[in-house]
Protein backbone atom coordinates (compact mmCIF):
# COMPACT_ATOMS: atom_id res chain seq x y z
CA UNK A 1 0.00 0.00 0.00
CA UNK A 2 1.47 3.26 -0.60
CA UNK A 3 2.34 5.86 1.88
CA UNK A 4 1.26 9.84 2.32
CA UNK A 5 4.24 12.46 2.40
CA UNK A 6 4.46 12.23 6.23
CA UNK A 7 4.09 8.58 6.20
CA UNK A 8 7.14 8.48 4.16
CA UNK A 9 9.16 10.86 6.59
CA UNK A 10 8.02 9.08 9.71
CA UNK A 11 9.10 5.47 8.45
CA UNK A 12 12.24 6.82 7.26
CA UNK A 13 12.98 8.40 10.59
CA UNK A 14 11.96 5.32 11.99
CA UNK A 15 14.28 3.52 9.90
CA UNK A 16 11.53 1.42 8.55
CA UNK A 17 10.90 0.38 4.90
CA UNK A 18 6.75 0.61 5.35
CA UNK A 19 4.58 2.10 7.91
CA UNK A 20 0.64 2.23 7.67
CA UNK A 21 -2.09 4.51 9.51
CA UNK A 22 -2.20 3.73 13.58
CA UNK A 23 1.57 1.78 13.78
CA UNK A 24 2.75 2.98 16.89
CA UNK A 25 6.87 4.08 15.73
CA UNK A 26 9.54 5.40 17.85
CA UNK A 27 11.35 8.19 15.45
CA UNK A 28 14.62 9.92 15.56
CA UNK A 29 14.14 13.90 15.71
CA UNK A 30 15.97 16.46 13.89
CA UNK A 31 15.15 19.01 16.29
CA UNK A 32 13.43 19.39 20.30
CA UNK A 33 11.94 22.59 21.05
CA UNK A 34 10.35 24.94 23.56
CA UNK A 35 9.31 27.95 24.56
CA UNK A 36 9.37 30.24 27.99
CA UNK A 37 5.85 28.57 28.72
CA UNK A 38 6.77 24.61 28.27
CA UNK A 39 10.48 24.81 28.55
CA UNK A 40 10.44 24.85 32.36
CA UNK A 41 8.21 22.43 32.92
CA UNK A 42 10.18 20.09 30.78
CA UNK A 43 13.32 20.82 32.14
CA UNK A 44 11.97 20.32 35.19
CA UNK A 45 10.89 16.72 34.11
CA UNK A 46 14.09 16.15 32.74
CA UNK A 47 15.81 16.97 35.69
CA UNK A 48 13.94 14.03 37.57
CA UNK A 49 14.95 11.73 34.84
CA UNK A 50 17.92 9.59 35.28
CA UNK A 51 19.93 10.88 32.48
CA UNK A 52 23.73 13.10 31.65
CA UNK A 53 22.15 16.22 29.97
CA UNK A 54 20.92 16.51 26.18
CA UNK A 55 21.01 13.90 23.60
CA UNK A 56 22.76 16.77 20.84
CA UNK A 57 23.11 20.95 22.10
CA UNK A 58 22.86 21.60 18.14
CA UNK A 59 19.43 19.95 17.77
CA UNK A 60 17.56 21.90 20.81
CA UNK A 61 16.16 25.04 19.91
CA UNK A 62 14.87 27.41 23.21
CA UNK A 63 13.29 30.54 22.49
CA UNK A 64 11.39 32.45 25.14
CA UNK A 65 8.93 34.41 23.21
CA UNK A 66 5.14 34.23 24.87
CA UNK A 67 6.23 36.98 27.77
CA UNK A 68 9.04 38.40 26.82
CA UNK A 69 10.62 40.89 27.71
CA UNK A 70 9.62 39.49 30.73
CA UNK A 71 6.16 40.74 31.65
CA UNK A 72 6.61 39.93 35.71
CA UNK A 73 8.98 38.58 37.92
CA UNK A 74 7.29 34.86 37.81
CA UNK A 75 7.93 35.12 33.88
CA UNK A 76 11.18 36.30 34.60
CA UNK A 77 12.23 33.64 36.34
CA UNK A 78 10.83 30.81 34.05
CA UNK A 79 12.76 32.11 31.19
CA UNK A 80 16.12 32.49 33.57
CA UNK A 81 15.32 28.38 34.15
CA UNK A 82 15.36 28.38 30.44
CA UNK A 83 18.42 30.26 30.36
CA UNK A 84 20.49 29.07 33.35
CA UNK A 85 19.34 25.54 31.54
CA UNK A 86 21.03 26.34 27.64
CA UNK A 87 24.05 27.68 29.35
CA UNK A 88 24.35 24.41 31.45
CA UNK A 89 23.69 22.04 28.57
CA UNK A 90 25.29 24.57 26.05
CA UNK A 91 22.78 24.42 23.64
CA UNK A 92 23.48 26.54 20.80
CA UNK A 93 20.54 27.16 19.45
CA UNK A 94 19.40 29.55 22.35
CA UNK A 95 17.80 32.62 21.33
CA UNK A 96 17.97 35.88 23.99
CA UNK A 97 15.70 38.96 23.63
CA UNK A 98 17.65 41.04 20.74
CA UNK A 99 18.25 37.98 18.51
CA UNK A 100 14.69 36.30 18.87
CA UNK A 101 11.71 36.51 17.11
CA UNK A 102 8.35 34.39 17.98
CA UNK A 103 9.83 30.68 17.57
CA UNK A 104 8.19 29.61 14.53
CA UNK A 105 8.63 32.60 12.32
CA UNK A 106 12.46 32.81 13.88
CA UNK A 107 13.73 28.58 13.67
CA UNK A 108 13.06 28.43 9.55
CA UNK A 109 14.52 31.93 9.11
CA UNK A 110 17.21 30.79 11.14
CA UNK A 111 17.31 27.63 8.83
CA UNK A 112 16.98 25.33 11.36
CA UNK A 113 14.36 23.98 10.03
CA UNK A 114 14.46 21.73 6.34
CA UNK A 115 12.48 18.98 4.16
CA UNK A 116 12.41 15.71 5.30
CA UNK A 117 12.68 17.02 9.17
CA UNK A 118 11.21 15.34 12.15
CA UNK A 119 10.62 18.05 14.59
CA UNK A 120 8.57 18.05 18.22
CA UNK A 121 8.12 21.52 19.97
CA UNK A 122 6.08 21.64 23.33
CA UNK A 123 3.95 24.25 21.05
CA UNK A 124 0.90 23.67 19.75
CA UNK A 125 1.69 25.51 16.24
CA UNK A 126 4.83 23.28 15.97
CA UNK A 127 3.00 22.33 12.93
CA UNK A 128 3.91 25.23 10.95
CA UNK A 129 7.73 24.17 9.47
CA UNK A 130 4.97 21.92 7.43
CA UNK A 131 5.53 24.52 5.02
CA UNK A 132 8.77 23.15 3.98
CA UNK A 133 8.31 19.29 3.42
CA UNK A 134 9.33 18.73 7.03
CA UNK A 135 6.97 16.54 9.63
CA UNK A 136 6.76 18.95 12.93
CA UNK A 137 3.78 18.32 14.98
CA UNK A 138 3.11 20.10 18.83
CA UNK A 139 3.94 17.76 22.05
CA UNK A 140 3.71 18.50 25.77
CA UNK A 141 6.65 19.42 27.84
CA UNK A 142 7.26 15.95 29.53
CA UNK A 143 7.62 14.76 25.29
CA UNK A 144 9.60 17.49 24.89
CA UNK A 145 11.89 16.56 28.05
CA UNK A 146 11.94 12.63 26.84
CA UNK A 147 13.27 13.82 23.09
CA UNK A 148 15.82 16.86 24.61
CA UNK A 149 17.13 13.31 26.90
CA UNK A 150 17.01 10.45 24.11
CA UNK A 151 16.82 12.19 20.62
CA UNK A 152 13.35 9.99 19.74
CA UNK A 153 9.62 10.66 20.06
CA UNK A 154 6.66 8.06 19.68
CA UNK A 155 4.24 8.42 17.31
CA UNK A 156 0.94 6.87 16.14
CA UNK A 157 1.07 6.99 11.98
CA UNK A 158 -1.87 9.85 10.92
CA UNK A 159 -3.89 8.60 8.30
CA UNK A 160 -4.26 11.38 6.21
CA UNK A 161 -6.77 14.55 4.59
CA UNK A 162 -5.49 15.26 0.97
CA UNK A 163 -6.76 18.83 0.57
CA UNK A 164 -6.25 19.86 -3.86
CA UNK A 165 -5.87 23.39 -4.13
CA UNK A 166 -6.26 24.81 -7.93
CA UNK A 167 -6.51 28.22 -9.17
CA UNK A 168 -5.15 31.60 -8.18
CA UNK A 169 -6.34 33.41 -5.22
CA UNK A 170 -7.83 37.14 -5.84
CA UNK A 171 -6.13 40.66 -4.57
CA UNK A 172 -6.66 40.53 -0.90
CA UNK A 173 -6.98 36.91 -0.22
CA UNK A 174 -3.86 35.47 1.23
CA UNK A 175 -3.40 31.70 3.03
CA UNK A 176 -5.09 32.98 6.13
CA UNK A 177 -7.90 33.06 4.05
CA UNK A 178 -7.31 29.34 2.17
CA UNK A 179 -7.01 27.78 5.90
CA UNK A 180 -9.94 30.21 7.54
CA UNK A 181 -12.01 28.85 4.62
CA UNK A 182 -10.98 24.93 5.11
CA UNK A 183 -10.98 25.18 8.78
CA UNK A 184 -14.68 26.78 8.34
CA UNK A 185 -15.21 23.56 5.91
CA UNK A 186 -14.21 20.76 8.05
CA UNK A 187 -14.66 22.00 11.69
CA UNK A 188 -11.80 22.21 14.87
CA UNK A 189 -11.62 18.72 14.71
CA UNK A 190 -12.04 18.14 11.53
CA UNK A 191 -8.33 16.67 11.11
CA UNK A 192 -8.01 15.05 14.51
CA UNK A 193 -5.13 12.45 15.07
CA UNK A 194 -4.60 12.99 11.32
CA UNK A 195 -2.06 14.93 8.46
CA UNK A 196 -3.61 17.54 5.86
CA UNK A 197 -1.80 17.00 2.90
CA UNK A 198 -1.76 20.00 0.65
CA UNK A 199 -0.99 18.99 -3.07
CA UNK A 200 -2.26 20.58 -6.65
CA UNK A 201 -1.07 23.45 -8.93
CA UNK A 202 -2.66 26.34 -6.73
CA UNK A 203 0.51 25.86 -3.99
CA UNK A 204 2.38 27.87 -6.86
CA UNK A 205 0.41 30.86 -6.55
CA UNK A 206 1.57 30.82 -2.57
CA UNK A 207 4.17 32.50 -0.91
CA UNK A 208 6.39 31.03 1.67
CA UNK A 209 4.87 33.53 3.99
CA UNK A 210 0.95 32.36 3.08
CA UNK A 211 2.35 28.64 2.95
CA UNK A 212 3.83 28.88 7.03
CA UNK A 213 0.60 30.48 7.93
CA UNK A 214 -1.94 27.50 6.35
CA UNK A 215 0.76 24.74 7.64
CA UNK A 216 0.29 26.54 11.24
CA UNK A 217 -3.39 26.63 11.96
CA UNK A 218 -3.43 22.96 10.85
CA UNK A 219 -3.65 22.19 14.82
CA UNK A 220 -6.92 24.82 14.43
CA UNK A 221 -8.72 21.71 12.77
CA UNK A 222 -7.38 19.37 15.15
CA UNK A 223 -4.76 18.20 12.62
CA UNK A 224 -1.50 16.56 13.81
CA UNK A 225 0.33 18.20 11.00
CA UNK A 226 -0.14 20.00 7.47
CA UNK A 227 2.62 19.17 4.83
CA UNK A 228 3.28 20.83 1.34
CA UNK A 229 5.19 19.29 -1.43
CA UNK A 230 8.64 20.97 -2.12
CA UNK A 231 8.64 22.62 -4.87
CA UNK A 232 11.07 25.73 -6.60
CA UNK A 233 10.08 28.14 -3.81
CA UNK A 234 10.51 26.13 -1.03
CA UNK A 235 14.11 24.86 -2.30
CA UNK A 236 15.14 28.05 -2.59
CA UNK A 237 13.83 29.43 0.69
CA UNK A 238 16.17 26.95 2.36
CA UNK A 239 18.84 27.53 0.46
CA UNK A 240 18.76 31.28 1.11
CA UNK A 241 18.66 30.61 5.02
CA UNK A 242 20.32 26.95 5.86
CA UNK A 243 23.21 25.12 5.15
CA UNK A 244 21.46 22.38 6.16
CA UNK A 245 21.06 19.13 3.59
CA UNK A 246 17.35 18.64 3.23
CA UNK A 247 15.68 15.90 1.90
CA UNK A 248 12.62 15.52 -0.54
CA UNK A 249 9.20 12.94 -0.09
CA UNK A 250 6.79 12.55 -1.47
CA UNK A 251 3.75 11.04 -1.40
CA UNK A 252 2.95 7.86 -3.18
CA UNK A 253 0.48 7.67 -6.11
CA UNK A 254 -1.32 5.44 -4.42
CA UNK A 255 -1.40 6.57 -1.05
CA UNK A 256 -4.36 6.59 0.71
CA UNK A 257 -6.47 9.27 2.34
CA UNK A 258 -9.50 8.99 4.44
CA UNK A 259 -11.10 12.47 2.29
CA UNK A 260 -10.44 14.56 0.08
CA UNK A 261 -11.14 17.83 -1.03
CA UNK A 262 -10.40 20.21 -4.00
CA UNK A 263 -10.79 23.82 -3.25
CA UNK A 264 -10.27 26.50 -6.60
CA UNK A 265 -8.74 29.00 -4.61
CA UNK A 266 -10.00 31.88 -6.99
CA UNK A 267 -13.31 31.22 -5.42
CA UNK A 268 -12.13 32.42 -1.98
CA UNK A 269 -13.17 35.54 -0.40
CA UNK A 270 -11.49 37.00 2.44
CA UNK A 271 -12.71 35.13 5.49
CA UNK A 272 -13.19 35.82 9.63
CA UNK A 273 -13.53 33.44 12.32
CA UNK A 274 -16.37 34.88 14.42
CA UNK A 275 -16.28 34.25 18.39
CA UNK A 276 -15.26 31.89 20.06
CA UNK A 277 -14.01 28.91 17.62
CA UNK A 278 -12.28 29.18 14.55
CA UNK A 279 -14.40 27.08 12.32
CA UNK A 280 -16.98 29.52 12.92
CA UNK A 281 -16.05 31.42 9.43
CA UNK A 282 -18.02 34.55 7.62
CA UNK A 283 -16.70 35.82 3.97
CA UNK A 284 -16.24 39.53 4.05
CA UNK A 285 -19.04 39.64 1.49
CA UNK A 286 -21.72 37.66 4.16
CA UNK A 287 -20.16 40.02 6.73
CA UNK A 288 -21.57 43.18 4.43
CA UNK A 289 -25.16 42.11 5.04
CA UNK A 290 -25.04 41.79 9.25
CA UNK A 291 -25.29 44.89 11.34
CA UNK A 292 -21.68 46.56 11.45
CA UNK A 293 -19.83 44.87 14.03
CA UNK A 294 -17.50 47.74 16.21
CA UNK A 295 -13.95 47.14 17.26
CA UNK A 296 -11.85 48.14 19.78
CA UNK A 297 -8.57 47.16 18.76
CA UNK A 298 -6.58 45.49 16.01
CA UNK A 299 -3.89 42.82 16.51
CA UNK A 300 -1.19 42.32 13.22
CA UNK A 301 1.31 39.34 14.06
CA UNK A 302 2.17 36.21 15.80
CA UNK A 303 3.59 32.95 14.55
CA UNK A 304 0.33 33.18 12.52
CA UNK A 305 0.80 36.56 10.47
CA UNK A 306 3.82 38.65 11.28
CA UNK A 307 5.66 38.08 8.67
CA UNK A 308 7.17 40.16 6.07
CA UNK A 309 4.44 39.41 3.27
CA UNK A 310 2.03 40.07 6.48
CA UNK A 311 3.28 43.26 7.23
CA UNK A 312 3.86 44.42 3.36
CA UNK A 313 0.07 44.24 3.07
CA UNK A 314 -1.20 45.43 6.42
CA UNK A 315 1.19 48.60 5.37
CA UNK A 316 -0.51 49.10 1.72
CA UNK A 317 -3.45 49.22 3.57
CA UNK A 318 -2.52 51.55 5.63
CA UNK A 319 -0.28 53.74 4.04
CA UNK A 320 -2.13 57.27 3.60
CA UNK A 321 -4.57 56.13 6.26
CA UNK A 322 -5.13 56.37 9.80
CA UNK A 323 -6.31 53.90 12.38
CA UNK A 324 -10.11 55.13 13.44
CA UNK A 325 -10.03 57.53 16.28
CA UNK A 326 -10.56 55.34 19.57
CA UNK A 327 -9.18 52.47 17.72
CA UNK A 328 -5.79 50.40 19.51
CA UNK A 329 -3.91 48.70 16.78
CA UNK A 330 -1.18 47.02 17.57
CA UNK A 331 1.73 45.83 15.08
CA UNK A 332 4.24 42.68 16.07
CA UNK A 333 7.07 41.95 13.71
CA UNK A 334 7.47 38.23 14.29
CA UNK A 335 10.72 38.24 14.42
CA UNK A 336 13.93 40.97 14.62
CA UNK A 337 14.99 40.12 11.05
CA UNK A 338 11.52 40.97 9.86
CA UNK A 339 11.45 43.83 12.26
CA UNK A 340 15.11 45.43 10.47
CA UNK A 341 13.52 44.59 7.03
CA UNK A 342 9.99 46.33 7.56
CA UNK A 343 12.49 48.91 8.84
CA UNK A 344 14.21 49.12 5.87
CA UNK A 345 11.30 48.88 3.88
CA UNK A 346 9.98 52.08 5.62
CA UNK A 347 6.86 49.62 6.51
CA UNK A 348 6.81 50.68 10.46
CA UNK A 349 6.99 54.31 9.37
CA UNK A 350 3.81 53.61 7.59
CA UNK A 351 2.19 52.05 10.95
CA UNK A 352 3.33 54.91 12.93
CA UNK A 353 2.20 57.31 10.44
CA UNK A 354 -1.02 55.63 10.66
CA UNK A 355 -1.54 55.90 14.29
CA UNK A 356 -0.84 52.38 14.78
CA UNK A 357 2.24 51.32 17.94
CA UNK A 358 4.47 48.72 16.46
CA UNK A 359 5.98 46.12 19.33
CA UNK A 360 9.32 44.08 19.75
CA UNK A 361 8.36 40.38 18.60
CA UNK A 362 6.36 39.00 21.30
CA UNK A 363 3.30 36.14 21.00
CA UNK A 364 2.01 38.41 23.85
CA UNK A 365 -1.30 39.44 22.99
CA UNK A 366 -2.03 36.52 21.23
CA UNK A 367 -2.62 34.47 24.57
CA UNK A 368 -3.66 36.97 26.50
CA UNK A 369 -0.16 37.33 28.03
CA UNK A 370 0.15 41.19 27.58
CA UNK A 371 0.51 43.91 25.43
CA UNK A 372 -3.02 43.87 24.69
CA UNK A 373 -5.54 42.31 26.62
CA UNK A 374 -8.96 43.27 26.13
CA UNK A 375 -11.59 44.56 28.54
CA UNK A 376 -15.38 43.33 29.47
CA UNK A 377 -16.99 43.85 26.50
CA UNK A 378 -14.08 44.44 24.42
CA UNK A 379 -14.47 43.02 20.64
CA UNK A 380 -10.24 42.79 18.45
CA UNK A 381 -9.25 41.79 15.22
CA UNK A 382 -6.73 39.70 14.76
CA UNK A 383 -4.53 38.03 12.91
CA UNK A 384 -3.53 35.01 15.63
CA UNK A 385 -4.59 31.70 15.71
CA UNK A 386 -7.61 31.85 18.65
CA UNK A 387 -10.70 32.92 19.39
CA UNK A 388 -11.33 30.87 22.39
CA UNK A 389 -13.31 32.35 25.28
CA UNK A 390 -10.87 34.67 27.34
CA UNK A 391 -8.35 33.78 24.96
CA UNK A 392 -6.73 37.41 24.89
CA UNK A 393 -8.17 39.00 28.15
CA UNK A 394 -11.66 38.91 29.89
CA UNK A 395 -14.19 36.17 29.27
CA UNK A 396 -16.28 38.48 27.72
CA UNK A 397 -14.53 39.91 25.17
CA UNK A 398 -14.36 39.06 21.37
CA UNK A 399 -12.02 37.66 18.75
CA UNK A 400 -12.22 37.91 15.05
CA UNK A 401 -9.69 36.14 13.08
CA UNK A 402 -8.89 37.57 9.71
CA UNK A 403 -6.16 38.37 7.59
CA UNK A 404 -3.26 41.18 7.63
CA UNK A 405 -5.81 43.21 4.97
CA UNK A 406 -8.69 42.28 6.81
CA UNK A 407 -7.56 43.64 10.30
CA UNK A 408 -5.60 47.03 8.89
CA UNK A 409 -8.65 47.81 6.81
CA UNK A 410 -10.87 47.05 9.80
CA UNK A 411 -8.31 49.09 11.90
CA UNK A 412 -8.70 52.12 9.40
CA UNK A 413 -12.88 51.85 9.43
CA UNK A 414 -13.60 50.89 13.32
CA UNK A 415 -15.43 48.30 11.82
CA UNK A 416 -14.88 44.86 10.04
CA UNK A 417 -14.03 45.60 6.55
CA UNK A 418 -12.50 44.52 3.34
CA UNK A 419 -9.56 46.73 1.89
CA UNK A 420 -11.51 46.64 -1.37
CA UNK A 421 -14.08 48.78 0.53
CA UNK A 422 -11.94 51.80 1.33
CA UNK B 1 -4.22 0.10 38.54
CA UNK B 2 -6.82 1.65 41.18
CA UNK B 3 -10.54 2.63 39.79
CA UNK B 4 -11.86 5.86 39.92
CA UNK B 5 -14.98 6.93 41.40
CA UNK B 6 -16.41 10.40 42.01
CA UNK B 7 -19.58 12.78 40.90
CA UNK B 8 -19.07 14.49 37.57
CA UNK B 9 -18.97 17.71 36.10
CA UNK B 10 -20.16 17.82 32.91
CA UNK B 11 -18.71 19.98 29.80
CA UNK B 12 -20.03 20.70 25.89
CA UNK B 13 -17.93 20.27 22.77
CA UNK B 14 -14.66 22.04 22.73
CA UNK B 15 -13.67 22.67 26.04
CA UNK B 16 -10.29 24.08 25.06
CA UNK B 17 -6.90 24.75 27.22
CA UNK B 18 -7.20 28.38 27.47
CA UNK B 19 -10.48 27.72 29.68
CA UNK B 20 -8.77 24.78 31.36
CA UNK B 21 -6.09 27.18 32.77
CA UNK B 22 -5.79 30.09 30.93
CA UNK B 23 -2.71 32.07 29.99
CA UNK B 24 -2.74 34.95 32.60
CA UNK B 25 -2.07 31.81 35.03
CA UNK B 26 1.23 30.17 32.75
CA UNK B 27 3.74 32.54 34.29
CA UNK B 28 3.24 29.53 37.21
CA UNK B 29 3.97 26.09 36.39
CA UNK B 30 3.44 25.08 40.58
CA UNK B 31 0.34 21.98 40.41
CA UNK B 32 -1.25 23.50 43.12
CA UNK B 33 -1.00 27.11 42.35
CA UNK B 34 -2.25 25.96 38.65
CA UNK B 35 -5.18 24.07 39.94
CA UNK B 36 -6.32 26.90 41.94
CA UNK B 37 -7.69 28.43 38.55
CA UNK B 38 -8.51 24.97 36.67
CA UNK B 39 -11.82 25.37 34.66
CA UNK B 40 -11.86 29.41 35.58
CA UNK B 41 -12.85 30.70 32.28
CA UNK B 42 -15.83 27.85 31.98
CA UNK B 43 -17.04 27.30 35.09
CA UNK B 44 -15.92 29.57 37.94
CA UNK B 45 -17.53 27.35 40.36
CA UNK B 46 -15.41 24.21 39.72
CA UNK B 47 -12.57 24.60 42.22
CA UNK B 48 -15.25 25.17 44.87
CA UNK B 49 -17.01 22.29 44.51
CA UNK B 50 -15.04 19.85 42.94
CA UNK B 51 -13.50 16.82 45.60
CA UNK B 52 -11.05 14.35 45.25
CA UNK B 53 -11.83 11.76 43.05
CA UNK B 54 -14.40 13.47 41.16
CA UNK B 55 -14.39 12.91 37.04
CA UNK B 56 -15.15 14.98 34.30
CA UNK B 57 -17.04 14.23 31.75
CA UNK B 58 -17.27 15.74 27.85
CA UNK B 59 -18.34 15.53 24.59
CA UNK B 60 -16.29 16.30 21.11
CA UNK B 61 -12.09 17.92 21.34
CA UNK B 62 -11.76 17.66 25.12
CA UNK B 63 -8.36 19.76 25.47
CA UNK B 64 -8.10 21.54 21.76
CA UNK B 65 -5.77 24.51 21.19
CA UNK B 66 -2.67 24.65 22.95
CA UNK B 67 0.20 22.41 24.15
CA UNK B 68 0.45 23.36 27.41
CA UNK B 69 1.04 20.08 29.75
CA UNK B 70 -0.40 22.76 32.81
CA UNK B 71 -4.11 21.66 31.27
CA UNK B 72 -3.91 18.01 32.46
CA UNK B 73 -1.45 19.20 35.66
CA UNK B 74 -4.37 21.56 36.55
CA UNK B 75 -7.17 18.71 36.88
CA UNK B 76 -4.75 16.05 37.90
CA UNK B 77 -4.24 18.76 40.87
CA UNK B 78 -7.59 19.70 41.26
CA UNK B 79 -8.30 16.03 42.29
CA UNK B 80 -9.69 14.85 38.83
CA UNK B 81 -9.29 11.10 39.13
CA UNK B 82 -10.98 10.35 35.48
CA UNK B 83 -11.70 12.32 32.02
CA UNK B 84 -14.81 10.96 30.09
CA UNK B 85 -14.78 12.22 26.42
CA UNK B 86 -16.24 11.19 22.84
CA UNK B 87 -12.65 12.31 21.54
CA UNK B 88 -9.81 14.40 22.86
CA UNK B 89 -7.76 16.78 20.91
CA UNK B 90 -4.19 14.74 20.22
CA UNK B 91 -1.75 16.79 22.75
CA UNK B 92 -4.20 17.31 25.52
CA UNK B 93 -4.36 13.31 25.09
CA UNK B 94 -0.44 12.42 24.70
CA UNK B 95 -0.04 15.08 28.08
CA UNK B 96 -2.33 13.39 30.13
CA UNK B 97 -1.16 9.67 29.36
CA UNK B 98 2.49 12.01 30.04
CA UNK B 99 1.69 13.06 33.32
CA UNK B 100 -0.35 10.30 34.63
CA UNK B 101 -3.97 11.60 34.09
CA UNK B 102 -6.44 8.88 32.84
CA UNK B 103 -8.42 9.79 30.29
CA UNK B 104 -10.82 7.56 28.45
CA UNK B 105 -12.79 7.84 24.86
CA UNK B 106 -16.28 6.78 24.96
CA UNK B 107 -18.99 8.89 22.81
CA UNK B 108 -22.19 6.88 24.71
CA UNK B 109 -21.04 7.65 28.20
CA UNK B 110 -20.31 10.98 27.39
CA UNK B 111 -23.83 11.32 26.01
CA UNK B 112 -25.05 9.21 28.40
CA UNK B 113 -23.78 10.77 31.97
CA UNK B 114 -25.18 13.77 33.13
CA UNK B 115 -23.64 16.39 35.50
CA UNK B 116 -24.14 15.54 39.38
CA UNK B 117 -24.16 11.47 38.82
CA UNK B 118 -21.71 8.83 40.71
CA UNK B 119 -19.70 7.44 38.09
CA UNK B 120 -17.33 4.27 38.25
CA UNK B 121 -14.31 3.61 36.19
CA UNK B 122 -12.63 0.57 35.42
CA UNK B 123 -9.33 1.23 34.32
CA UNK B 124 -8.97 -2.51 33.56
CA UNK B 125 -11.69 -3.30 31.37
CA UNK B 126 -12.81 0.32 30.29
CA UNK B 127 -16.17 -0.01 31.88
CA UNK B 128 -17.55 3.34 33.00
CA UNK B 129 -21.19 2.64 35.56
CA UNK B 130 -23.24 5.45 36.42
CA UNK B 131 -23.99 4.26 39.41
CA UNK B 132 -26.65 6.87 40.20
CA UNK B 133 -28.41 5.82 36.98
CA UNK B 134 -27.49 2.30 37.16
CA UNK B 135 -26.45 2.02 33.28
CA UNK B 136 -23.28 1.44 32.01
CA UNK B 137 -20.65 1.65 29.14
CA UNK B 138 -17.73 0.16 27.36
CA UNK B 139 -14.63 2.67 27.08
CA UNK B 140 -12.11 1.84 25.58
CA UNK B 141 -9.54 -0.20 28.11
CA UNK B 142 -5.78 1.18 28.20
CA UNK B 143 -2.72 -0.68 26.75
CA UNK B 144 -0.83 -2.67 28.86
CA UNK B 145 1.84 0.16 28.62
CA UNK B 146 -0.42 3.13 29.03
CA UNK B 147 -1.53 1.32 31.99
CA UNK B 148 1.97 1.03 33.56
CA UNK B 149 2.72 4.90 32.49
CA UNK B 150 -0.64 6.14 34.65
CA UNK B 151 0.12 3.79 37.50
CA UNK B 152 3.75 4.61 38.08
CA UNK B 153 2.10 8.60 38.26
CA UNK B 154 3.49 9.38 34.74
CA UNK B 155 5.77 9.20 31.63
CA UNK B 156 9.65 10.15 33.83
CA UNK B 157 9.00 7.55 36.79
CA UNK B 158 8.07 4.98 34.19
CA UNK B 159 11.44 5.57 32.29
CA UNK B 160 13.05 5.46 35.57
CA UNK B 161 11.81 2.42 36.90
CA UNK B 162 13.29 0.73 33.75
CA UNK B 163 9.50 0.50 32.09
Amino acid sequence: MGMTMTQKILAAAAGLEQVEAGQLIEADLDLVLGNDITSPVAIHEMDKMKVDGVFDKNKIALVPDHFVPNKDIKSAEHCKCVREFARKNEITNYFEVGEMGIEHALLPEKGLTVAGDVIIGADSHTCTYGALGAFSTGVGSTDMAAGMATGKAWFKVPAAIRFNLIGKPAKWVSGKDVILHIIGMIGVDGALYKSMEFVGDGIAGLSMDDRFTIANMAIEAGGKNGIFPVDELAIAYMKEHSTRAYQIYEADADAVYDAEYTIDLSTLRPTVAFPHLPENTHTIDEIREMDDIRIDQVVIGSCTNGRLDDLRKAAEVLSGRHVAKGMRCIVIPATQKIYMQAMDEGLLKTFIEAGAIVSTPTCGPCLGGYMGILAEGERCVSTTNRNFVGRMGHINSEIYLASPAVAAASAVTGKISCPCEL
Amino acid sequence: MNNAKGMVFKYGDNVDTDVIIPARYLNSSDPAELATHCMEDIDKDFIKNVKKGDIIVAEKNFGCGSSREHAPIAIKAAGVSCVIAETFARIFYRNAINIGLPIIECPEAAKGIEAGDEVEVNFDTGVITDVTKGTSFQGQAFPEFMQRIIAAEGLVNYINSGR
